[in-house]
């Protein structure tokens, strides 16, 4: 390598634009060629620590449709900022195609050359390759989507009112957690396939023909009105509320239609971003790491870059314990940092432990594996196949368990043989959706009578609503126009509850 | 390759419409803290921005979330003393830490604190009445000038000559007029021209005037309008039991609206605060608007107070003097016929402008003071009457633009 010969790219902490060109240029080699990362393209801008904040209100989009909560948002990180009470974050990047980061204006170069080789190469190839994201986002179109639905809103504000505008933003607001899909719907059959069906189904019915099915005397009275009441829409209960709302809604007009789905599609687009933190922040934090090393190992960059990148990096996968000050649960960084980590380990020099706890992976190469893993996983099933008993000992994992019935907390599994495979599935199940966000799904409209809707809570281990719960059904029954309710049922289907909100 | 581009310069302010739509949405509960700190106040810092807090209950946006209780169990970090089986007492306060998930949302703050800018307060003080720019000219004419420079002229008197000026003029004019002549006198040389002929131009030459008329430059001043930079303003309130806290809340708000109008004209505005009852006394700020007295009312108690203080400390030739009454009325006998008296014949020729501001019970009921005081006909006098908060800033634009009209 001639680099060696070159000597480090930069000294000393100011940054130039053609500094973090060059920077960028090196990174991209490494991480294209040597590690064959797959990315967008990248777009980098550079913004002064005002517009962070403007970023971070809306959720790190460039741009949003206008509404009071965004405000909120950015008043209350403001004023944490100015206070001093939290500092920014260095960067933000976007899932679109190109790839957008923000960097700070405030950073030193060595912190600039981070947060490329983190959001542009890390989050970035993440994005472009995890199946959540493949199947939820389109990073080509979300930029689009985002000014269209900004335009639309301003016009709506015009044309019906900012109030009207604003109750139906709410109402939606209230609901996005449950705007979601989890699964995709199947297509529509197209009429070709439809025809096929249609003589398929014909075919087996003459085939099934016998005559004798005629001499069998039918219930004279009203076997077709035993049918219809027994008739339920929708047939099966259905988990995207705002779905349905933006496809059933009696009362709304086709503009609340649209900004429904404006918020419903919103939803969508940070679905996976909630269910992939822990890998996503460990992916991004386990390529700065390498790919920065790399650098070094290069003598592209000197030992006081690395001094500076590693003082911050240390900070970012700090993991405190639980009775330390400033503890927040497990740190999606320190922990996908640490996994990413340890994947490689496993296959690089891999124990006796690791062999019997992952044969298929234990000395392959770890650089297909985690790329398999970054593909097809995430956080939950992520934990639940890849979190090694040695590194649950290193973080000193232990689950506690909470029984209402029980007057003291009880703990349920440490870190010893015993518990490691508990201890594991505790731990992804913490990741899964449903520990987030109560199951409430539509299980009734009464599309042909009072044209109420009926909601079903699904308790998960007797787990109640908060009582926010109320405010959330005024909402929804603004939206819907009918009556609606709420029931909660416990495991065994047995009603709990039924909260009903006539309109 | 990657695209480098610099958005600094970019629009800093995205979010001042989501700002907007915030303010505009909780107006009324920011409004509420807006009274407080109102009220908490001195009318002379009233004119700045002001930190509010709002309940973040009333802004919250509610969603569908697990409650605590229930079964369930989560995995911390960090064991150093537990084994399987250990019993933990549950943490006081509410079920279960939720340690577990999202603990940095764990901020218990009750409020949501935040600043608004100058502007933003006064909006919500005056009730989005928004401060109109033609308070400037409403006040009517000034009486003071100040001398400013303006440049030079060629006329003035003496003491305003400019040396400098005038001497580089003088040059420039010299060098102007010599110069075809000394060109014509080296010709002459070099054709060894006649004697006389050479030694008449030298003449012309020197007969040019070293300092002329035309060479004088003075410096020149212009006379610019100028605010007495000194007002002063009495502030008079009946302060018996009738007047309720309500009242008085409106009376500090005219009072301090007043106060904003006089302090974009005056440099320096001062405050009289004079409380009556059945007699009158001067006191503080805190006194006049937060002590209660009882006892009857007699107004012309107050007006010969404030005759008292501005021939003592105000004479009228060196202040503005400006005089603000807010009464909810209530006068008795002969009572409100003499305070007219006074008003209008010893007051009201040394003020700049006297208003009265009623504040009744009823708003179809002329009092008693109201109706001797309608007699009053002086374009520096003016009154009103107001029962709701918003009316106050209405009322004050009225009576100023009377007398900008005037």
């Amino acid at each position: 390598m001639n680099a060696l010969e070159r000597g480090p790219i930069s000294t000393g902490a100011e940054w130039t634009f053609e500094l973090i060109e060059r920077y960028d240029q090196a990174i991209h080699e490494i991480a294209a060629n040597e590690f064959k990362l797959d990315t967008y393209p990248n777009q980098i801008e550079i913004i002064a620590s005002e517009q962070m904040l403007d970023a971070y209100a809306s959720a790190g989009l460039p741009i949003g449709y206008p509404h009071w909560s965004y405000g909120k948002e950015f008043i209350r990180n403001e004023q944490a900022y100015r206070k001093g009470a939290r500092g920014l974050a260095y960067e933000i990047v976007i899932n679109s195609n190109p790839c957008i980061s923000y960097l700070m204006e405030e950073n030193t170069m060595a912190m600039q050359a981070l947060v490329v080789a983190h959001a542009c190469y890390g989050h970035n190839s993440f994005f472009k390759g995890n199946y959540l994201f493949r199947q939820w986002t389109n990073a080509d179109a979300i930029i689009d989507y985002m000014v269209f639905a900004r335009n639309y809103v301003m016009e709506c504000e015009e044309r019906y009112g900012h109030e009207r505008v604003e109750e139906t933003l709410d109402s939606c607001h209230a609901l996005m957690s449950h705007g979601v899909d989890r699964y995709r719907h199947p297509t529509p059959l197209s009429v070709a396939e439809e025809r096929d069906r249609q003589r398929e189904r014909e075919e087996y019915a003459w085939s099934r023909y016998d005559e004798i099915w005629r001499t069998v005397p039918v219930r004279k009275d009203g076997k077709a009105k035993t049918r219809q009441l027994g008739e339920r829409f929708p047939a099966e209960p259905q988990e995207n509320l705002l779905y349905f709302i933006e496809k059933y809604a009696p009362k709304l007009e086709p503009w609340q239609r649209e900004l429904v789905r404006i918020v419903r599609k919103t939803a969508q687009y940070f679905y996976p971003q909630g269910q992939t933190k822990v890998m996503n922040e460990g992916w991004a934090t386990f390529w700065h790491y390498t790919l920065l090393h790399r650098l070094f190992d290069q003598g592209l960059v000197d030992a006081g870059f690395m001094l500076e990148v590693l003082a911050s990096h240390t900070n970012v996968v700090t993991q405190r314990g639980f009775d330390q000050r400033g503890y927040g649960g497990l740190n999606p960084y320190a922990l996908g940092f640490a996994m990413m980590s340890d994947i490689k380990r496993i296959c690089e020099e891999p124990t006796d432990e690791d062999r019997a706890w992952f044969p298929d992976i234990a000395g392959g190469d770890w650089h297909k594996v985690l790329d398999f893993a970054m593909r097809n996983y995430k956080d939950e099933s992520f934990i639940g196949q890849f979190l090694s008993p040695r590194l649950m000992r290193q973080f000193h994992l232990f689950a506690v368990a909470d029984y209402e019935d029980d007057s003291e907390l009880t703990v349920d599994s440490i870190h010893n043989e015993r518990g490691f495979q508990r201890l594991r599935r505790l731990l992804a199940l913490q990741y899964n959706r449903d520990q987030q966000v109560p199951d409430i799904q539509v299980v009734r409209y009464e599309q042909g009578g009072d044209r109420s809707l009926t909601l079903r809570h699904q308790q998960c281990r007797k787990r109640p609503l908060t009582e926010e719960a109320d405010e959330v059904m005024k909402h929804l029954s603004r939206l819907w126009g009918f009556t609606v309710r709420l029931q909660t049922v416990d495991e065994g289907g047995k009603e709990l509850d039924l909260k009903e909100v006539k309109h | 390759m990657s695209i480098i581009i610099d958005r600094r310069l970019n629009d800093r302010n995205k979010n001042a419409v989501n700002r907007q739509r915030f303010l505009r949405r909780y107006k009324e509960q920011i409004r509420k803290s807006v009274t407080d700190v109102v009220s908490r106040r001195s009318i002379t810092d009233m004119d700045q921005g002001s930190d509010v807090s709002i309940p973040v209950k009333d802004i919250s946006e509610p969603s569908f979330h697990h409650g605590s209780g229930g079964d369930r169990e989560y995995v911390n970090a960090g064991n150093r003393q537990f084994n399987t089986g250990d019993k933990i007492p549950r943490p006081s306060g509410g079920g279960g830490r939720g340690a577990g998930e999202g603990g940095e949302g764990g901020e218990s703050n009750d409020e949501f604190t935040f600043a608004l800018s100058r502007e933003e307060f006064m909006n919500l003080f005056f009730d989005d009445l928004e401060l109109p720019h033609l308070i400037r000219n409403a006040l009517g004419e000034t009486r003071d000038f100040r001398w400013r420079r303006a440049g030079y002229t060629q006329t003035g008197v003496p003491a305003n000559l400019s040396v400098a000026r005038s001497l580089r003029n003088a040059m420039a004019r010299r060098i102007a007029l010599g110069a075809p002549l000394r060109r014509q006198m080296l010709e002459l040389e070099a054709a060894q021209a006649a004697e006389e002929e050479i030694e008449a131009v030298r003449r012309r030459i020197e007969r040019i005037p070293f300092v002329d008329e035309i060479d004088l430059r003075y410096r020149h001043r212009v006379k610019d309008p100028r605010p007495i930079s000194r007002a002063v303003m009495f502030c008079l309130m009946d302060v018996s039991a009738s007047m309720t806290e309500e009242k008085k809340d409106l009376a500090k708000r005219f009072f301090t609206l007043l106060y904003l109008f006089l302090t974009r004209k005056y440099e320096k505005v001062e405050l009289v605060f004079i409380r009556h009852t059945d007699d009158a006394q001067e006191v503080d700020e805190e006194t006049f608007f937060h002590d209660t007295r009882s006892g009857g009312t007699v107004v012309l108690s107050a007006l010969k107070l404030m005759q008292e203080v501005m021939a003592a400390r105000y004479p009228s030739d060196a202040w503005n003097i400006y005089g603000a009454q807010v009464s909810d009325g209530d006068a008795f006998g002969a009572d409100p016929e003499k305070s007219r008296a006074c008003l209008s014949e010893q007051l009201l020729p040394q003020l700049r402008y006297f208003a009265y501001i009623e504040v009744p019970d009823h708003d179809n009921r002329a009092s008693p003071l109201a109706h001797a005081y309608q007699r009053i006909d002086s374009e520096r006098f003016a009154m009103k009457s107001v029962t709701a908060r918003n009316q106050v800033y209405p009322v004050l634009r009225e009576l100023f633009n009377r007398e900008a009209v005037t």
